[in-house]
């Protein structure tokens, strides 16, 4: 197989794990302040992070696009203070991609953290220690099945990705051409056998990816 | 010593109470408080350790205040160096016994307390297990276990023993006495149960309508 096919399979993986990091990094403080926040917002902004579930991915890439296009003044000054674009380019991809898969990784560990009971956090303080020590050391660990599947999730949803990524990045090879852009270029082409070979890749890697978390969920589920 | 006046309004399923209390509990005993369900003693006990805030009154530990309503004073819980045993054991499912007792440590403590309440409490050879492979028993020794370990000025121990059987709430007991004979903390014990009451304690409180009656 030429180069070139592999080049829009690693861009895919490259961009499911840029995004299931940065969401691990984004999502955890956004689940604890809307499973134990006490703003009276929260509701609202629940309702914020659930819209990618229901709006169709063009529609979120359109308005991405839209905000993020050099013709907007969000687009104008993150260009002035990147000196970057962001539409048409793979840091645009793993933006979108973070605001797409947002539900996926906070809900799983918004419920888990809900439904610890609030003593054990008690416990903690009482012990002496902060809410920073106790969130860290008791309450993540705790939910650690929750945080695999978040991330099971949101590594599969980007995977996936189409509409949205075809709206934001377009399809330069390379740049933003990721594999289920490449899978539909080619069946446009008639190109049926290139286009499974993309299928088959994705499959026989995303599943081992999305087998091994699974396990390591259950055994940590297994270990509380 | 610990000296108290707690005032709160509780809304509970019988209606509301105005809890009105003052209370002192002498250095190195351990006083048990009595009362209904829904009386208002872990509110109380809440309120001493310093996670349910009173609507007014005073606490005082050796001198040292921890909430006066009326000079804005309210220390945290952090910083009031109490234990609390709850009915329900609540050891960190994530730490193995010996994890949640080193958890409890002070920063500036010496950690041989950990090996030592493991030993005292029977606990050595569970010491690597996690809470899950534990009896009720055992999970409710490595509780009080971990509450000694930060030397505790104040150990409330809401109902630790009444969801044991009656083995095993026998030989807590004991463990329990023990421990305070050794360790000589000041100790606020709710309990139901009579004979254990009679057992366990030096003095009574019971809680009826809101108040304190010796």
């Amino acid at each position: 197989m030429e180069t070139g096919f592999w080049q829009p399979l690693l861009l895919s993986f490259k961009l499911a794990a840029s995004a299931t990091a940065l969401l691990l990094v984004l999502g955890t403080p956004l689940a604890y302040w809307l499973a134990l926040g006490k703003c009276r917002l929260r509701p609202l902004f629940h309702a914020v992070v659930s819209l990618p579930l229901v709006l169709p991915p063009t529609v979120l890439g359109f308005y991405l696009l839209v905000a993020l296009g050099p013709a907007s003044p969000l687009g104008r000054w993150i260009e002035s203070a990147l000196g970057a674009r962001l539409v048409f380019t793979f840091g645009g991809l793993v933006v979108g991609s973070v605001l797409y898969s947002l539900p996926f990784m906070v809900y799983p560990m918004e419920m888990a953290l809900a439904a610890l009971p609030p003593s054990l956090a008690e416990a903690a303080c009482i012990l002496g220690k902060s809410r920073w020590e106790t969130f860290w050391r008791v309450q993540l660990p705790n939910i650690r099945p929750a945080v695999l599947t978040g991330m099971a999730l949101s590594f599969a949803h980007t995977m996936g990705e189409f509409g949205l990524v075809l709206m934001i990045g377009g399809a330069i090879p390379g740049q933003t051409r990721v594999a289920s852009i490449a899978v539909f270029n080619e069946v446009e082409a008639m190109n049926y056998g290139a286009a499974n070979r993309y299928a088959l890749v994705l499959l026989a890697v995303t599943f081992p990816v999305l087998a091994a978390l699974e396990l390591c969920r259950r055994r940590s589920a297994q270990a509380l | 010593m610990i000296d108290a006046r707690l005032q709160k309004k509780l809304h509970g399923s019988e209606g509301d109470i105005a809890l009105d209390v003052e209370l002192k509990l002498e250095r190195g005993r351990i006083t048990t408080l009595l009362g209904r369900s829904g009386a208002g003693k872990t509110t109380m006990l809440r309120m001493l350790a310093g996670l349910t805030r009173p609507d007014a009154g005073r606490i005082a530990a050796d001198g040292a205040v921890w909430f006066d309503s009326r000079k804005g004073i309210e220390t945290s819980p952090q910083s009031r160096r109490v234990g609390l045993v709850f009915q329900d054991f609540n050891l960190f499912p994530n730490m193995t016994v010996e994890g949640n007792l080193r958890f409890a440590l002070r920063p500036d403590q010496d950690p041989r307390i950990v090996a030592e309440l493991l030993e005292t409490t029977g606990l050595s050879r569970l010491a690597a297990r996690h809470p899950a492979a534990l009896s009720g028993g055992q999970k409710q020794r490595a509780a009080l276990a971990r509450a000694l370990v930060p030397e505790p000025r104040l150990l409330l121990l809401d109902e630790p023993l009444s969801a044991l059987d009656e083995e095993a709430r026998v030989e807590l007991q004991e463990e329990l006495l023990r421990l305070h004979e050794r360790r000589g903390f000041t100790a606020l014990l709710v309990s139901h149960d009579r004979a254990e009451i009679t057992k366990m304690s030096t003095a009574v409180l019971t809680l009826r309508d809101g108040r304190l009656l010796p």
